[in-house]
């Protein structure tokens, strides 16, 4: 079916203001995405699954501009013995990267990779299954013209976890980085990703845990007002295999998060997380799709959004159970703080079962700072603005809790509370 | 310590009056009861005095040691010296025993111009009071009452009152969804804390609650006033006879 022609010229415009990296062993797949792209057309206002994002200065043909905001704070994980991987503005920075080698891991960069066998066969599969039912056209976008991104194959426990940071230092800069994660057998890694990383930042990350493995991911997406984003996270879970994400949100006019996961293994576990704090020009958009297609498997969606001064936030969350995806135990909670009458929260859970012998539960709610609470800390002499901290972090508490490592919770929590304390002033 | 004059509360959202001329005086030193049936306005009276939101002051007056109270937020009213042992404690999910005790116990320092409790000398305070408290580290640990039986709870609030030192503590129907033993372990728990310079308004429904922590004097109210104040017998005679004869009187 041909697509409408406002929708294919968008795509056309955005298409010909990049260029398809030549050659290597990723080019077919980059061909393909790029037929892919065409095929769907990047997202219109009046899709469905954008239908509370607006897509416009996601898909542009131009970065829209954003200018550099210094939080002046030290940036987080900094404490951390971890393995550093830099990225300004979307290009690889050798120099304040630390030399990409690690026990029990093999990183590669897709720019400079030769042929890769096991990321071959990776790049681009986890993207493409992610595209039915639901077409994600920002993510074969991706695949197809990533300029870089970092390729790791984890053969055994990581001892450390590895961090991509990111930095935005152009006001135009308009970046496109595709990651690729593959936890063999009894692997076990924890990435870490903080930082802006571009004015308008386009990522994928494609992670596969085989049998037994474990993967942990927390991120934060850095403190820029102005910056965009679209990310993707697509996901595959083998037999008993852990799979964990949070992702922490200060700031930004524009995020789109999707994550798209499949539980192919029995007794999987996945735990998609996430709290953002918006204040003002703010837009956050967390998209889910977790595919349940084995037997006694359990999700977790754990989302909390702290909105004021007309921010908004938006939570699209589905849990597919298949028909021989018995015992799953599927639970999903998006809640919102509105700490005033102009922010919004718009939320749409869905839950489809085709499975009988099935445990999913789901809940979505708004409110204000619970006077009650309120009250009650006031009362044994803590100031108002204090006390409105402490049950802030208090909602976000059930979504920070999801990360596993609890040193990593504190660092969390930790950034949430000077940014409140910097918000009161 | 606490002089309440004549004062009179009506609901912000509904025009109904529930306060209409309290006149009472607490003394440093000395504990004070307040009985009386249901919808006669004492929780109000505690709510009012320790700043909750949703009444409006129509009349009257209430300073804590010289100082209007009226006039202060619920925290300042706290740094001041005022406690209130809640009926229903509030539970706080995320928010944990021991950051909330001393984010309050600095807080009030805090506002009174005092040095801030170090965390090494908090612990070993809390630790303290909470065993006289039967309050094990686990309790300590766990979300502000998220969890918390109903002795919990109130022996929470107690040790929150130990922490917090106050001048004047209100307990509000502290002996409701209490146990005998219970009971016992939260009287004695304010009992320790009665003291020359403290004034207490214990406010119950039940005379066994004032067997346990005796009052020096004990005012029964009725549709938003004092309408009898006595020594402990009255407490015993309302015990035994109910409210009626004295509400008979009043009229």
């Amino acid at each position: 079916m041909a697509l409408p022609q406002p929708k294919q010229d968008a795509t056309e415009a955005r298409i010909a203001a990049l260029s398809l990296p030549e050659g290597g062993w990723s080019a077919p797949a980059r061909k393909d995405a790029l037929a892919r792209l065409r095929a769907m057309g990047l997202p219109h206002a009046r899709d469905e699954y954008w239908k509370y994002t607006r897509p416009e200065t996601l898909v542009s043909a131009e970065a829209p501009k954003a200018s550099v905001f210094d939080s002046g704070e030290a940036p987080i994980f900094g404490e951390r013995d971890r393995l550093k991987i830099v990225f300004v503005d979307g290009v690889f920075d050798a120099e304040a990267s630390d030399e990409l080698a690690l026990e029990g891991v093999e990183i590669a960069r897709l720019a400079e990779a030769t042929d890769i066998h096991w990321a071959k066969d990776l790049y681009g599969t986890l993207e493409t299954n992610g595209q039915t039912p639901v077409e994600r056209p920002l993510a074969a976008l991706n695949t197809a013209f990533a300029s870089d991104g970092i390729l790791m194959r984890v053969t055994g426990k990581v001892a450390k976890p590895i961090n991509l940071i990111y930095h935005h230092k152009s006001e135009s800069s308009d970046a496109i980085l595709h990651h690729v994660v593959k936890v063999e057998e009894g692997g076990d890694v924890t990435i870490l990703e903080n930082g802006p990383a571009a004015a308008r930042f386009n990522k994928v990350m494609e992670v596969d845990v085989a049998d037994n493995a474990g993967f942990h991911h927390v991120r934060t997406q850095g403190r820029d007002h102005e910056r965009r984003a679209a990310t993707h996270i697509f996901g595959r879970l083998g037999t008993e295999s852990t799979f964990k994400t949070f992702t922490l949100t200060v700031n930004g006019v524009m995020t789109r998060n999707e994550c798209v996961l499949e539980l192919n293994g029995d007794d999987a576990v996945a735990h998609v997380a996430g709290a953002c704090m918006g204040d003002g020009d703010f837009h956050h958009d967390d998209t889910v799709f977790i595919t349940h297609d084995a037997v006694n498997c359990e999700s977790r969606q754990v989302f909390k959004k702290v909105l004021r001064n007309g921010a908004t936030g938006v939570f699209q969350g589905k849990i597919l159970v298949k028909p021989d995806a018995q015992k799953t135990d599927g639970y999903q909670i998006s809640q919102s703080l509105l700490l005033d009458d102009d922010s919004q929260f718009l939320a749409k859970p869905e839950l489809e079962i085709y499975a009988d012998d099935v445990a999913c539960s789901h809940g979505s709610t708004s409110g204000a700072i619970d006077e009650d609470g309120l009250f009650y800390l006031r009362a044994r002499g803590l100031p108002r603005g204090i006390a409105e901290d402490l049950l802030t972090i208090a909602f976000i508490a059930e979504a920070v809790q999801e990360i596993e490592d609890e040193g990593l919770q504190e660092e969390i929590v930790e950034r949430v509370e000077a940014w409140l304390l910097r918000r009161r002033g | 310590m606490l002089e309440i004059k004549n004062l009179q509360v009506k609901l912000e959202e509904e025009d109904k009056q529930i306060l209409k001329g309290v006149d009472l005086t607490v003394e440093a030193g000395k504990v004070h009861a307040i009985m009386g049936p249901n919808g006669s306005g004492k929780s109000t009276l505690s709510y009012v005095l320790s700043g909750k939101d949703g009444y409006e002051v129509t009349g009257g007056s209430a300073e804590l040691l010289g100082e209007d109270l009226l006039d202060m937020e619920a925290e300042e009213r706290a740094a001041a010296g005022l406690f209130l042992a809640f009926q229903y404690p509030v539970e706080i999910p995320g928010v944990g025993n021991m950051t909330f005790l001393r984010t309050a116990v600095n807080s009030q320092r805090k506002a009174r111009g005092e040095e801030e409790m170090s965390s090494t000398e908090f612990l070993k305070v809390v630790r303290e009071k909470a065993k006289s408290l039967k309050i094990d580290a686990e309790m300590l640990k766990r979300p502000v009452n998220v969890g918390f039986s109903g002795g919990e709870k109130k022996r929470n609030e107690i040790l929150q009152m130990a922490m917090l030192e106050p001048k004047l503590c209100i307990l509000d129907e502290t002996d409701s969804g209490l146990d005998v033993d219970a009971m016992k372990l939260v009287s004695d728990g304010v009992n320790a804390l009665r003291s020359e310079g403290r004034g207490f308004l214990v406010i119950t429904h039940y005379q066994r609650l004032l067997d346990h922590i005796k009052p020096d004097v004990v005012h029964i109210m009725y549709d938003g006033r004092i309408i009898k104040t006595g020594g402990p017998e009255l407490a015993l005679e309302v015990e035994t006879q109910g409210y009626a004869h004295l509400i008979e009187e009043e009229a």
